[in-house]
């Protein structure tokens, strides 16, 4: 698996971990330029350290939905070309302003995923999609955030097997939402994100 | 405002940033359409970069005001103040412990409690300077200081409560108003949960223990507070905290949706409450 572009494994204190390049944004560990992306704090940094084919190669087009705080959006937005940042929740999106004020190419828009129609006026289309909500549907918004995916785009999905529900078995959660998926995407690799995540499954997808 | 053809730049004059980012808030489009190209073609931007430059502006001061209006509203201060009215209550509890224990060491009239820490303060503050510089009496000190907060807070949401949801308040009390509203997430998102997820707000530990088979379920959460299911003999609380919750579920829906206040909604509550309280024991 290749590493996109802006990303790499890099020494922090004798540990080599993914790092990306760009202004310190949580208090994350830093050296030089260089700061730690933490795959137990992000999905798409635990699909990169599980050797997940993700197809980034740097200086995308993305559209993250999800992006909360702005962990992981931030270290997108180090790598990627023109990155769209949508978060629903008033209080997370403070902090993802504040990473925001350091990144001239992230667009952070306080909107509700499962209604792309509120964004696609701002969005352009995209060559990525990362996706990282946790609400019961995530594959409906998934197949509703198609719409942004260039005809050779991508998804990047976490599906949360705890917010379909709550006492079902993961893997029979991960299949229907992969089922569900399946109508306006066609999987390529899905993988367990554990030890980062549990009861996560990272997907990635090409628009069908 | 713009048509569904449209990018949100379509009615925006380039030199007006207001415009802009409520054209970002407001607007929608079914689908979205190369916007930087379009920008640029129409005279909006000069170039793919002068266009990322304002289209950042836009969506940067839209989303900073859409957090002010939302966290600024009425009910998310009421939240925030109820959490630390109970992070206050928690502090001085376990600091007050701490007291009780060191103080214990050297005093043989040594109490428990914020009460005792607050006698120690207080003697602290009557006593001579080795008195008052002694660290456990200092440390007794903020505990009272805490504590007066935490009282401060208290009125505060008492105040504010009945101005954000004047039927919920008059019903389950200021206090517990407030602490469901923080529980849900917010006055919307109380209107919206249905009255069996009322009943249970603040027990879902057990209610997930028992969703996942090991462990009856939960007759009550935070509610329990209430005189209505305290005040119930324990057989028929379950029915009490029913009762409760559909009639609270009620109020906060009308303090939501039209935020009249509405006085029988409490009297038949209390009817209710007092036919379950009045049944006969088998």
């Amino acid at each position: 698996m290749t590493l996109p572009e802006g990303v790499r494994r890099h020494d922090f204190d004798g540990e080599a971990a993914l790092a990306t390049r760009g202004p310190p944004a949580y208090g994350e560990p830093t050296d030089g330029e260089w700061r730690r992306w933490d795959p137990r704090r992000s999905k798409l940094g635990a699909m990169l350290e599980r050797g997940v084919e993700t197809g980034l190669e740097g200086g995308e087009t993305v559209l993250y939905l999800g992006a909360a705080a702005g962990t992981t959006v931030g270290h997108v937005a180090d790598f990627a070309g023109p990155t769209y940042a949508v978060e629903f929740a008033a209080r997370p999106t403070r902090d993802l302003l504040s990473a925001a004020d350091d990144r001239e190419n992230l667009f952070p828009l306080l909107k509700d995923a499962r209604k792309p129609e509120t964004y696609a006026h701002v969005v352009e289309p995209v060559d990525v999609v990362v996706q990282d909500v946790a609400t019961r549907g995530q594959a409906r918004v998934a197949l509703a955030n198609r719409r942004f995916l260039r005809d050779d785009g991508r998804l990047l999905l976490s599906v949360k097997a705890r917010s379909e529900d709550v006492t079902g078995d993961p893997e029979a959660v991960f299949d229907e939402a992969v089922g569900t998926l399946s109508e306006g995407y066609e999987i390529r690799e899905r993988r367990r994100l554990e030890p980062f995540h549990d009861d996560h499954l990272g997907v990635v997808a090409a628009p069908r | 405002m713009s048509d569904s053809e449209d990018g949100w730049f379509a009615d925006v004059p380039s030199d007006d940033p207001a415009a802009a980012a409520a054209a970002v808030r407001e607007g929608s489009a079914a689908a979205p359409a190369t916007w930087p190209e379009r920008a640029v073609a129409a005279g909006f931007a000069d170039d793919e970069a002068d266009y990322y430059d304002r289209l950042r502006e836009a969506t940067t001061t839209a989303a900073r005001t859409a957090v002010r209006e939302r966290e600024g509203a009425d009910d998310r201060q009421l939240v925030h103040a109820v959490r630390a009215m109970d992070d206050c209550l928690r502090v001085a509890n376990e600091l007050a412990e701490r007291v009780a224990e060191w103080a214990g060491s050297t005093r043989e009239t040594a109490g428990t409690g914020v009460d005792y820490a607050r006698e120690l303060a207080a003697e602290g503050d009557d006593g001579d300077d080795g008195d008052q510089r002694e660290p456990v009496v200092a440390l007794a000190r903020r505990v009272r200081d805490v504590d007066d907060e935490a009282d401060a807070l208290r009125r505060h949401v008492e105040r504010t409560a009945p101005e954000v949801a004047p039927n919920l308040a008059a019903m389950a009390g200021p206090v517990l108003a407030a602490r469901l509203i923080a529980l849900a997430g917010g006055l919307e998102a109380l209107a919206r949960k249905p009255a069996g997820t009322v009943q249970v707000l603040g027990a879902e530990e057990a209610l997930f223990a028992h969703l996942r088979g090991r462990a009856p379920s939960p007759k009550h959460g935070v509610i329990y507070a209430h005189e209505a299911v305290r005040g119930t003999r324990p057989d028929d609380r379950g029915s009490a905290a029913r009762a409760l919750a559909g009639k609270l579920a009620i109020a906060a829906r009308v303090d939501h949706y039209s935020g009249e206040r509405k006085p029988e909604l409490d009297a038949e509550l209390a009817d209710r409450i007092e036919r379950i309280q009045a049944r006969e024991t088998e």
